[in-house]
């Protein structure tokens, strides 16, 4: 988790650059969340975020939550209700809390606001979100070098854009390392059911995948492959522990960095709007240690993530192809940001059609 | 395709239904319909999943399982039985209640790995080609699901006792005449519809997927319900259903894996309208229905002296 | 029944009692505050602040009380079609289906007419959320007239269905061809939503509500249909006797309850929402089968309850918010309250006396109680 611990490191210096500007009174620091704090995936990774917001700043900050909010006009009371109780700066963590944030930003201009995977902003609200693919494409190469029978498979679980991105990245990775390689696909409809998602997990197993990654948030499937004696990927948290034998790493989302450098510009008075897009580089997500690969796969994977931090690789660079064989990306080319946020069709070389 | 290892998925997709809805069968065939059997599942899981990570013992867990599921039941009991209380809203609440509870419960024990139950694996007749793994190599959980389907069907058609259970299901005001305890009779037929409940969400949360999150019963409650009526109350018949039942929700991840363009939604869906269609199916044979339906079913009993 | 205990024993009342009627859901209401203050005090948390943030503290500001309203007002439309249902001992648990199939029936004409925005926008879509309601519930109604087939499960089947028909239209279809391949639909126009029609937030679906209440008040207490319906709810030989026909009887509330679920899902997402999400509601429809019986089935009772409700699933949010309680406290809160509630019913048609059970006492052959069989 060496990682990590870089990362806890810049976030204490920049907590403690802001110690001395402030005064007595604390900012408080608000989250909505749209399942249970500690749901082992997506919820529990922002509040971890929090929690490393109240470690950093201490005493300068106030820190609560309000959690399984549905999305709709409960979110849209829940954020007024963290608005109207002097909440100075509010997190609001789910795609499907969009409009409702927008809504109550507008009838409170003085109130900070950051959304969490979406598109929209506006002077006082600001979208951040994170380029999970980087870690896919991660994920991909390792795939394409470790499985034996050339095929993965992927539990996913809604077909939006950041989903598709995700595949798409994945398939590249493994492509680039084995170009035959091909992908299963299959959809569960949830983020979150352990038993389906073990299901999933077991039905591709037995049709001949020897590799698993997922878009859901449960450990389930890695379990399934630890039972199986095959192996996965670990997904918003190290899932290392559930599946010690099965984990070859994961996608740890960190966005406690973030959350402690958007609570500070508000103490020192710098937040301004924006659209954040993070990537490894910037300590939003991270990758768990390389376990159960042997030394040379480890050394790629490594130096993968070298160039894309460096900004010297970009997963989706061309020459990229969609499913009709049409090129998307011209030798060279980079997609730029607004093609992979709205991303709605496959690369080459997958066999299932996005359902509509 | 692996047919081995789909047929196993189906068996144990359907062992946590069967268990559940063998225990609501005798549940109804005392003349209690029970609704809340997704809550007491959720117990049994929390409480089993909590005992095998205390005390480090699986088995001990499967034990408190059966114990949550029953003390759950036993307040719907109370309930519905002593108390005459509506059972369609008291099993609604029931599931309220004890899904709340179970999550908070379990607030200290997410995001833990559990410890699985071992497989049995018989020596020799585990390793026969073919059917070695599906009939000798399951979890012990899968076998106590076929003996319990055995000795319900045996208690039930065979014993004296079973015969009190029916008259009761079928006649409370006969059989009270006769002189046999209504309510007692159906207090026991609840308590051990929460017992099996119990032990079918400690199969989750210890042997499906060793883990405890809220909401993991997702819905198999009311599934286990369906499956009850879909047996027209026949404990061979509720076998078969989950059989079927299990083998739709684990063909149509199969069916997506091999790139059907068939909206994933319907296909999610399968198993719900294969109910209702299996449902009216029955309903509309009388003498498969009406020879078996406990002709009491949810209404309330109270002996007056 | 044979050994020595203690066990209770219920002596029915000759007419149900009036002051129990009332009294009932007062002490159930009493004693689920007892046992919250118990389970807040075990849990480390004051009581007294943890009852005050739950029931008091949603009260004491405007904009609080707006947020209840509009909370409270699809329960309790739901509520008041389920009790045609519970009256005549049919059990609709589906209303949560009926009301997806309202919202999308109604969202038809703001998804596929964007920019159609004139008058008669608004009650078509009212109206086709309705009859979307209607039509859903129609389904396990038929199916029980015309098979037998048990109500329960098939309108709890319906539920599953149509949130996933819903989720895959809003995905898919009928996502918004500007929203980036997110999955919402196309944001509703105002003409195309119910105006707010006091303060902030509270819309026309308020004033439905006061409607629905009166309109069932009358209905219920005061017209043949109400009558046949308690008649053939609580004796149904005595009704089919009296030439009232059952299965026209379950047709006609399974269509009330879903007309009225439709026009609460289609006041959703004409209202609050705005648009058509992959989730209409996060559980109207199961709310409203708590409330109907907190209520006990009569219109006042269940707009009371459904406002009782609705404070605490904004308490809860607040409970979290000040107290760091959990989601899951205000779940439990409901359920044990619709316990006692029904705990408490007996009191209303029964006295119960604790009596001693000594040696074996075989019951006297005797004839069944006309009220034990229903």
């Amino acid at each position: 988790m060496r990682k990590i611990v870089a990362t806890v490191g810049t976030a204490m210096a920049l907590a403690l650059a802001a110690g001395a500007a402030q005064a007595d009174d604390p900012l408080k620091a608000c989250f909505v969340y749209v399942g249970p704090h500690n749901d082992g995936g997506w919820s529990e990774g922002h509040d971890t975020g929090r929690k490393l917001v109240d470690e950093m700043l201490g005493d300068l900050v106030e820190t609560s939550y309000i959690e399984n909010v549905p999305e709709g006009p409960d979110a849209e009371r829940a954020i007024e209700r963290q608005a109207r109780s002097g909440c100075g700066i509010i997190f609001t963590t789910s795609f499907g809390f969009m409009d409702p944030t927008l809504k109550v930003a507008e009838d409170f201009p003085d109130v900070k606001f950051e959304h969490a995977t979406g598109y929209k902003t506006a002077p006082n609200v600001t979208s951040y979100n994170a380029r999970f693919y980087e870690g896919r494409y991660i994920i991909g190469q390792i795939a394409g070098r470790m499985s034996d029978a050339g095929v993965a498979g992927y539990i996913v679980s809604f077909p939006i854009p950041e989903v598709i991105m995700g595949i798409n990245s994945f398939m590249l990775g493994a492509q680039s390392v084995n170009p035959d390689f091909k992908l299963k696909i299959v959809w569960v409809n949830t983020w979150f059911d352990p038993g389906k998602e073990g299901d999933a997990a077991k039905a591709l197993f037995d049709q001949g995948v020897d590799i698993i990654t997922q878009h859901t948030d449960s450990p389930a499937p890695l379990q399934i492959a630890q039972e199986r004696g095959l192996h996965g990927f670990g997904q918003a948290h190290d899932m290392y522990e559930f599946a010690p034998k099965a984990q070859y790493t994961a996608i740890v989302d960190t966005w406690g960095e973030y959350y402690v450098k958007r609570v500070n510009a508000v103490l020192d008075g710098t937040w301004e709007s924006q659209a954040t897009f993070d990537g490894i580089v910037d300590g939003i997500m991270a990758m768990a240690d390389y376990t159960n690969l042997p030394d040379e796969v480890v050394a790629m994977a490594e130096a993968t993530e070298a160039s894309i931090v460096s900004g010297e690789f970009h997963p989706f660079t061309g020459p990229i192809y969609n499913q009709a064989g049409e090129m998307v990306a011209a030798e060279g080319e980079v997609l730029d940001d607004g093609a992979l946020l709205g991303m709605n069709w496959y690369v080459q070389g997958i066999d299932d059609a996005i359902p509509q | 395709m692996n047919l081995e290892g789909a047929i196993l998925t189906i068996i144990t997709a359907a062992t946590p239904l069967l268990i559940a809805a063998l225990g609501e069968l005798v549940s109804e065939r005392s003349g209690v319909l029970n609704l809340g059997v997704e809550g007491m599942m959720a117990m049994g899981a929390v409480v089993g999943f909590a005992t095998a990570h205390l005390t480090g013992e699986p088995a001990l867990g499967v034990f408190a399982s059966i114990l949550a599921g029953t003390a759950t039941a036993a307040l719907f009991g109370f309930l519905t039985l002593v108390l005459v209380a509506n059972q369609v809203a008291s099993g609604l609440a029931l599931t309220l209640f004890g899904l709340g509870l179970a999550a908070l419960i379990g607030d200290a024990f997410v995001s833990l790995p559990g410890q699985g139950l071992p497989e049995i694996n018989i020596p020799i007749l585990s390793e026969l080609p073919a059917i070695g793994r599906i009939v000798f190599g399951q979890d012990a959980l899968v076998y106590v699901g076929i003996l319990l389907t055995f000795g319900v069907w045996w208690f039930l058609f065979r014993t004296r006792a079973g015969l009190i259970l029916r008259s009761v299901g079928d006649n409370h005001a006969s059989a009270h005449a006769l002189g046999y305890p209504v309510i007692r009779v159906r207090f026991m037929a609840v308590l051990f519809g929460g017992a099996c409940a119990g032990l079918a969400g400690g199969y989750l949360s210890l042997v499906y997927t060793p883990q405890w999150t809220q909401n993991m019963t997702a819905g198999r409650g009311w599934i286990a319900l369906a499956l009850v009526v879909f047996a027209t109350w026949l404990p061979w018949r509720v076998a078969a259903g989950a059989l079927l039942f299990g083998a739709v929700s684990i063909l149509q991840l199969h069916a997506q894996a091999f790139g059907v363009g068939v909206p994933s939604q319907f296909l999610s869906m399968l198993p719900y309208v294969t109910t209702i269609l299996v449902l009216v199916l029955i309903s509309r044979s009388s003498t498969l229905l009406r020879a078996n339906t406990p002709a009491c079913l949810a209404q309330p009993f109270v002996p007056d002296r | 029944m044979t050994g020595a205990a203690m066990r209770i024993e219920l002596i029915r009342r000759p007419h149900q009692s009036t002051t129990m009627a009332i009294a009932s859901p007062l002490l159930a209401i009493a004693l689920t505050l007892i046992t919250g203050a118990i389970m807040f005090a075990l849990s480390g948390v004051n009581p007294g602040a943890a009852l005050y943030v739950y029931f008091i503290e949603p009260l004491t500001a405007w904009w609080s009380v707006e947020e209840l309203l509009t909370k409270a007002a699809p329960i309790i439309l739901i509520a008041i079609g389920l009790a045609f249902c519970y009256r005549s001992n049919t059990w609709n648990i589906g209303a949560e289906g009926q009301l997806v199939a309202g919202a999308i029936a109604g969202s038809a004409i703001p998804i596929l007419l964007p920019d159609w925005n004139g008058p008669l926008v608004l009650p078509l879509m009212l109206l086709m959320g309705i009859a979307g309601g209607m039509a859903y519930a129609a389904i396990p109604a038929l199916l029980k007239v015309r098979f037998g087939t048990n109500e329960i499960l098939t309108s709890l089947m319906l539920v599953y269905s149509a949130q996933l028909f819903v989720d895959w239209l809003a995905r898919g279809p009928w996502r918004n061809p500007e929203g980036l391949n997110f999955p919402d639909s196309r944001p509703f126009s105002d003409g195309q939503l119910l105006p707010v029609i006091f303060g902030d937030d509270i819309r026309l679906h308020i004033v439905f509500v006061l409607i629905a209440v009166v309109v069932a008040w009358f209905v219920l207490g005061r017209t043949i249909t109400g009558f046949q319906i308690a008649v053939l709810g609580q004796a149904p030989r005595a009704g089919a006797f009296a030439g009232f026909s059952r299965n026209r009887m379950i047709v006609v509330a399974f269509l009330i309850a879903g007309g009225m679920a439709g026009l609460a899902g289609i006041s959703e997402v004409a209202g609050p929402t705005e648009m058509l999400r992959t989730t209409v509601s996060p559980g109207y429809g199961f709310t409203a089968i708590i409330v109907a019986f907190l209520g006990r089935l009569q219109p006042v009772g269940m707009l009371l309850a459904g406002l009782l409700l609705a404070l605490t699933f904004l308490g809860g949010e607040g409970a979290q918010f000040a107290l760091g309680l959990s989601d899951q406290t205000t779940q439990v809160f409901q359920g044990m309250l619709l316990f006692y509630v029904l705990a408490c019913d007996t009191l209303i048609f029964y006295t119960p006396r604790i009596v001693r059970t000594g040696t074996a006492s075989g019951p006297t052959p005797r004839t069944p109680a006309p009220g034990a069989e229903t």
